[in-house]
This record gives structure tokens, sequence and C-alpha cells, in this order.
């Protein structure tokens, strides 16, 4: 299922990406109160409900460009460019753990633990960020370099199992999920990471000095990892397409017996892989932990790491396309809120919006028979 | 045409005609106005290299693709397929080389697959199945047990059951396509019977292969194919080199041109080595032998008797061995596979797309997939790209590759090329030992005297060289020594000129 995945093409991604706005915009139409209540006597003003729809509809996804891209309603400038900043805020996180999990996809290894990925680096550098007391220029960079350890080690052992045990790296994934998030419960409810004096569970705050530099100022939750996403995107690159490391992860995701017989130590080579993969994922904990969050508390890792699936499959597990496909979804995120809160319309429309890119991706004939698109089968059978 | 064919059953005969078929891929012409006429009655050979157009034409007249121009005549009345179904029904039956079989699956459950008989209630009615399975079993010969699961056949029995299910769906002119390709050589006969019965119930027969033994041996007329095109007809009594020349579009040369060895001191020396299958079954029992440098010693025997588990032992893959396998000096039990490969072992497997080649990689990756973390391809851990690019060119040119060029992956290229790509790789570097395993299976004819050439080169380099091979032909011209192997033992160690049915009895176990 993977390879198919990742045989779909830009245009495929495109096209569901569009589809899915579509079928968002027949939910906001009918979930609309204007549609229904004109729609009560459309045979006689037909026009009525249409100029509802097209209300609704506009008014939706106007909302969620304002909220997402450009707010040209805005009184002053900062305001007008705070939703794209938003956006990448969101983006930040989203795109670099989906990044750690195209490089797992691309080496065929279907990593689910984005989740439990992304808490292991968030409580590592999270720990580090509180306790450890240096100059921001030692400080910082030792945080990170803390979540991107925890990160990759939580990664590396379930690579460690596959290799050793074989047990199937899904399963094992999804369930660390589960222990990385109950252990980071039980964390914040022990002296170990818990605020002092505190009955909830919330750790004290991350010490300034170990803070990504909020480079635009206060105002906005826009921080400095948005270059290292920058930076990983790169990476990532490089090592898929430059180096012998991920020359042999792609040898091994494509056809791990030529790669046996190759000579390519299999069992090693799972455990880098879910090494750099959990590295990434941790890398966007510490995103989370350093730059927005402030202090930790068991929703840090938010729903970015099943996000960072979808993400991943978008972008066809290409850095670039990981890119796009994760600042379409910060932007989602972020324009879900305007959405919500200028037009009435439910944020929910936008999770279904993902979904359904979800679906569409998975399922490309789909999109295929919509469009129009033939193949040689296709056309035989038509 | 579902009551045409309860009337026809098994007894009309039935004339097909392609007429000026051409298909076209984008600017490829993959059939180029073919004509040809397949009548009751006959076998009818369709011959040609890999690519030449033979699986192309046959696909459009099973349905699954519509031809550009052209038609397709039915005693005379022109047809339409639009899927495999309308084939069917038309009385078109397909074997194809890679079986449409569920394995987990009784021979009956198999054959009525699709076309399900039933008894009240929609309920599946077996007994019928198994009845007719039953049927067509006896008529001809077949002895194939309608209860048996399909995965634990064997390989020409499952064929069989292939064509069961043809002829269940009342086929008049059966398709072949490489039939033989996977077939051992006793079962490659019982297949040429099997044909020969058909054609005399007064079928027709379209039998495409690339093998001129069987060509000759079977076929009734020899349409040969060439880059799409017809390039002329053929008699079974034209001799090998005739047909060949016409399929290739120039003179061949079918005998392995090659001196005598001299052979140097013993470089391998494999000492009562077994090898115990993951099931805990022993597959190798006690194999010992040696192979000098410049000598090519041939492992021959039918498909099975443990060949591939003695190179994966070899190689390092199979893990659960005793005994010791000593090459240059050094034991190399317990080693990994990157060890062994350093250690000058150059590995061409058996099954190339599986193992030998990594399909969505381009050529250029492929020829450095065993030395990607090394120089010159890697400084570092870095690959170096320029030099593979000017590497991989080279190799293209010198290994003959035809591709578009080195940025082409694998799976674009045919089975010959592929298998260039897989051998320019493992010469290239400096080998204290060659292993292939059947090194032209399922190559075309000019691949073939390729690859022999290169074997045979590598050899007087003087690299030893442990050639498996299962066509007792490929084995008697190729080797120095053939070692029979039958029931992970060797049977004996005999010269080339050993005659072929002591060979043949050596590979039922019967020692010479």
């Amino acid at each position: 299922m993977i390879r198919k995945i990742l045989r779909s093409n830009v245009a495929l991604s495109a096209l569901a990406v569009l589809v899915s706005f579509v079928v968002g915009g027949v939910l906001i139409a009918v979930s609309n109160p204007a549609v229904q209540s004109t729609s009560g006597y459309f045979f006689s003003r037909p026009g009525d409900t249409l100029s509802a729809v097209w209300n609704a509809v506009f008014g939706a996804y106007d909302a969620l460009f304002r909220g997402s891209i450009f707010n040209y309603q805005a009184s002053n400038p900062a305001d007008m460019i705070s939703p794209i900043t938003e956006t990448l805020a969101y983006a930040t996180p989203i795109t670099m753990a989906g990044l750690g999990l195209a490089v797992a996809f691309r080496s065929g290894l279907f990593n689910i633990g984005g989740t439990g990925q992304i808490l292991f680096g968030a409580m590592f550098a999270g720990w580090v960020g509180i306790n450890v007391h240096l100059p921001w220029a030692l400080h910082f960079p030792l945080a990170v370099l803390a979540g991107v350890l925890g990160g990759a080690l939580f990664g590396a052992l379930v690579g460690f199992l596959k290799a050793t045990t074989g047990a199937n790296e899904v399963i094992v994934t999804i369930m660390f999920n589960y222990i990385a998030s109950l252990l980071l419960q039980y964390l914040l409810k022990t002296p170990i990471l818990q605020a002092p004096h505190n009955i909830n569970p919330i750790s004290r705050p991350i010490l300034d000095s170990a803070k990504y530099p909020a480079f635009l100022g206060p105002q906005f939750r826009l921080h400095a990892g948005v270059f290292a996403m920058l930076l990983a995107v790169w990476l990532v690159w490089w090592l898929l397409n430059r180096s012998t490391l991920g020359f042999q992860f792609r040898a091994l995701g494509h056809n791990p017996s030529a790669a046996k017989v190759a000579g390519i130590n299999i069992g090693r080579t799972y455990v880098l892989v879910m090494a750099v993969s959990g590295a990434l994922a941790g890398l966007a904990g510490t995103s989370q932990i350093l730059g927005t969050e402030g202090s930790l508390t068991t929703g840090v890792a938010a729903s970015f790491g099943f996000d960072a699936i979808t993400v991943a499959l978008l972008g066809r597990n290409n850095p670039i396309g990981v890119l796009a496909a994760g600042i379409l979804f910060g932007g989602l995120r972020a324009g879900a809120v305007t959405m919500q809160a200028s037009q009435g319309v439910p944020i929910d429309i936008v999770f279904i919006v993902q979904s359904m890119i979800v679906l569409f991706i998975a399922a490309p004939p789909l999109v295929k028979a919509i469009f129009r698109i033939r193949d040689e089968k296709k056309a035989v059978a038509a | 045409m579902r009551h045409r064919k309860s009337v026809r059953f098994g007894t009309e005969a039935m004339k097909l005609e392609l007429r000026g078929i051409t298909k076209r891929f984008g600017s490829l012409v993959a059939n180029d106005g073919v004509n040809l006429l397949v009548e009751p009655g006959q076998i009818h050979c369709l011959l040609g290299e890999n690519g030449a157009g033979k699986s192309t034409l046959m696909n459009v007249l099973y349905g699954l693709y519509q031809a550009d121009g052209g038609e397709i005549l039915i005693d005379d009345k022109a047809v339409k397929f639009s899927g495999p179904g309308d084939a069917m029904a038309a009385g078109i039956g397909m074997v194809h080389q890679h079986f449409m079989l569920i394995p987990v699956f009784t021979v009956a459950e198999n054959v009525v697959l699709g076309h399900e008989p039933v008894k009240a209630g929609g309920i599946l009615d077996l007994a019928a199945a198994r009845a007719k399975v039953k049927e067509v079993s006896d008529r001809f010969g077949f002895d194939v047990d309608p209860d048996a699961v399909v995965g634990d056949l064997p390989v020409g029995v499952q064929q069989r059951v292939e064509i069961i299910k043809a002829l269940i769906g009342d086929a008049q002119v059966l398709v072949f396509d490489e039939p033989t390709a996977v077939l051992t050589p006793q079962e490659t006969d019982e297949l040429m019977a099997i044909m020969k019965q058909l054609r005399d119930s007064g079928r027709g027969i379209v039998f495409i292969t690339h093998k001129l033994r069987e060509v000759r041996e079977a076929a009734d007329k020899i349409t040969v194919m060439r880059l799409g095109k017809i390039v002329g007809s053929a008699s079974p009594t034209d001799t090998a080199e005739e047909l060949a020349s016409m399929m290739v579009g120039r003179a061949v040369d079918l005998d392995v041109a090659k001196t005598p060895a001299k052979p140097g001191e013993a470089v391998l020396s494999v000492k009562d080595l077994s090898v115990w299958d993951a099931a805990g079954a022993k597959v190798l029992d006690d194999v010992s032998f040696e192979i000098h440098a410049g000598e090519i010693l041939v492992i021959a025997g039918v498909q099975g008797n443990g060949q591939t588990e003695l190179t994966e032992a070899i190689l390092g893959t199979q893990t659960k061995t005793r005994g010791t396998i000593v090459l240059d000096g050094q034991n190399l039990i317990g080693s990994s596979v990157k060890e062994r490969l350093d250690a000058g072992l150059g590995f061409v497997p058996e099954d190339r797309t599986e193992d030998g080649l990594v399909a969505d990689f381009t050529i250029a990756e492929n020829l450095m997939l065993n030395r990607s973390d090394r120089a010159p391809f890697a400084k570092r851990g870095v690959l170096q790209l320029g030099f593979l690019k000017d590497f991989a060119q080279r190799k293209l040119k010198e290994f003959d590759v035809r591709a578009q060029g080195i940025e082409s992956t694998a799976a674009q290229l045919s089975g010959g090329n592929q298998q260039k790509v897989v051998l320019a790789r493992e010469l290239s570097r400096k080998l204290s030992l060659l292993v292939a395993s059947q090194p032209t299976r399922g190559l075309d004819v000019g691949s073939i005297e390729f690859v022999h050439e290169q074997i045979v080169a590598t050899r007087d380099a003087g690299t030893p060289v442990l050639i498996v091979a299962t066509e007792l032909d490929e084995a008697t011209q190729l080797g120095d020594r053939i070692a029979v192997m039958y029931r992970g033992k060797i049977v004996g160690i005999v010269p080339p000129n050993t005659d072929r049915a002591v060979l043949g009895k050596m590979m039922a176990g019967i020692p010479a």
C-alpha cells in the first residue's frame, strides 16, 4: 500500500485537495441555516437559495483565507500579516514531523508513532529547558539537541524491536503512542516535571534561555523554529538524495531483498531509519515546547503526529512536497478559527476537508474517475 | 455469447484471424500491421525476442488492450473485445506466464472462480465444480486432483490447472504465453504432449516462446516477430541457427565460443556443507566441492534440489549452516554478506527483479547498489553523483545495455538488459569468485549470447566461476565440469562431454 501511495503524482495530490475543498463547500452550504430556510421555498424563488449558498460558501472560504494568509480587513499592517505567521507557526511542527514520517515511509517503514516521538522530544527538551541553567547560546542548542535525541531514541527502539524480533512497526508505534502519552501524564503528576505547588498536570515554564527566538516580536506566535523547519527540509532532501545512508534507506524501502543481497545490513538500517524519523518528530516536539507552548502539558503534541502522516502522504514523501503540504495544513488550522468566529462555520468542516484529502490520496482511482483521467487499463474497461 | 458457449462445448472448431493489428504506446509502435491466422488443429508458434511485441499482440487478442488499427476475426466475422470476459466468451483461453491462481484455494475452487456453479439459494455447488475438473482432467489425462490445494502443487501441475480453467470456459483457441519459462525439462516435455493432445482435439494453439528447441519440437507453423512486425514464417524443420537468425535479424552462433579451461589452484573449497531452511528441513546435505581459478563449475539439476540454498549459503543469506566455505584461504562462515562481497564475491541472483535490482531505481543507482558506501561511489558518506554518472554511461556502452539513458529505471528495461545491468555491476569490481544462478533464465537469444561471453571472459581472466543451470544445454556448453545435484546432495561431478542420458539419470538421483 505504501508503494501505491508513493506512485501517485503531484497532479493527483493537487486534485485531491481541490475535490476535498469542493466537498467541504457542499457541507458548508448544507449546514448553513440561511440555505436551509431558503431551500424551503426553492421552487418559488430559487434565486434566494442560490445566493444563500454563495454567501455561505464564499463567506466561509473568504474567512479561511483571511485567517490563514492575509487579512485585508485588518486596520494595521501587523494584523494584516498576522494570519500568514499563524499559518507558519502551525506548519512548523507539522512539517518537521511530516518530514520524519516521510523518511520512514520512503524506507518502507510505516511509522505511525509521530505522536509518541513528538512527546518524547518535548519531554526531553522540556526537562532541559526547565532544569538547566545556562546562557542562551548554550542552553537553547542543548535543549533542542535533547529533544531531537529523545525522539531519535524512542524511534530507534521501534527499529530495534523490528530488527531483533520482527515486530510489526505499525502496531509497535501505535502502542508506543499510548506509552509516551501516559508516561507524560504520569510525569506531569510527579516532581520530575510537575510545577511545584500546582495541582494541575503542568510543568514549570520553560526558561527564556532555552526558547526559540520570537523574531517578529512577542505578539506573534511564529518563532525561529520556522528556520529550523526549512533547514530540516533541506537536510532531509540531502540525506535522501545525496548520501549513502539515504540511498540505503531508499533501497530498503523499494526492495528489501535486493538490499539484503547487496550487503546492506537490514536490521541496522531499520534502527537508523527509525532514529532519523524519530529525531525529526522530536524536533517538532522542541518547536512546540521551546517555541509555541511555553510549558509542558499533556496537549503538547496536539494532533500533529497524525496530521504529519497526512502531510507526508500528501507531499508524496518528497521533502519539498511535505513542506507545501505542511503549510497547507497549517493554513487550514489557522483559518479554521477565523472561519468559526466570523461565519459560524463549525471548525469540524476543516477536519472533514483534511480527512477527505486523506481519503482521496489513499484512493487515486476516485480522483481519476472524477476528472476522467484514464490509464490504459481503465480505457479498456470503459 | 453465453448461449453459444454451451452449445459448442468441446466440438466446434474455430478459426481465429488477426488482421493488420497496430498498437502504439506513445511514440512506440509495439505492433505494426500484424497479421496472424490460427487454424483449428494447429500449434502456431509465435517466435520472437523479448520486446518483439508478442505479448502486446496477445493482450490485444485477449481484450486487455484496444488496438489502434486492424481487426480480429473469428470464423471470418469481425469481433470486438472490450475485456478478457468478451475474449473468453468468444472461446479464447489464455495460460499466463505468471499463473492467475489463488494458492490457498483448491483446484476445483480455482477453476470455477468467476463463474461458480450454484445450488438453490446461491450456495456454491462444489460437487459440480469437482465433477467438471475431473471430467476435463480425465479426458486429457491431466491427473489433477480437484481437492488439492493449489499452493501445494508443483509448478507444472499448477499450469495444468490454468489449462483446465481455460478448457472449462470452452476455449477453442488457447494462448500459451512463455509457458515453459518456469518448468523443468520433464515438465516441459509433459506440457508439449498436452499441447499436442489439445491440438488433436481440434483446438487452435498459440504458443509464444523464444526457445528454439521447443519450437522445433512442437510447432506446426511458425511465425517470427521482430520489433513489432511479422518478419516471416518458418518451418519446424529449419535449423535452430536459421530460426535464431530470423528472430534476431542477423547471423547467430548458438554454441558458446570457449577455449579449453586452464584451471589453476583451488580457490573456493566447500566442505561438508549442510543448510537447514526456516522450517528446520535439511535442504543441503553434506555438499563438498572445489572450484579452481579459471574454471567454470556448473551445478546442474532440476530446480528446487538445493541449488538456490547453496548459492545463498555462499552469499551468506542462508544462516542455518554447518560445514565450511573457504574462499582464498578464508572461511566465510559467520561473516556478513557485506564482508563476503568485500572479499571479492560477485553474485548474480536467480531472480534478478526480486534480488538483483531495485526496480524503481535508475540504472545508475542500481550499478552502485552494493558499493554505495565506499570510494569511488561515496566519500565519507556523500554520494559522488558526478562519478556515478560517468561510470554508468561507460558501463551502459561496455555492456550494451539498451535504454533511453542512465536515468531510466530498471523496471523500464527488458529482462536481457536488466541482466546486463546486474552483470555490469558484479563484473566491474575485482572478483575472487563469481556465482551466477540461472544467469540466462528468461533471456532472449541475443542476451544469452552476451551473458555467456561475459562469463567465459571472466573465467579466462582467471576467476573461478560457479553457475547454477537447470537446462542441460547450458550446463554442457558452459561448464568445464558439471556437478549434478539431487535432493540437496551432489550426485556426482562429471566432464561436460558426458552423455545427455547419463546426465538426465543423474538429475533423477542415479549416480553415473
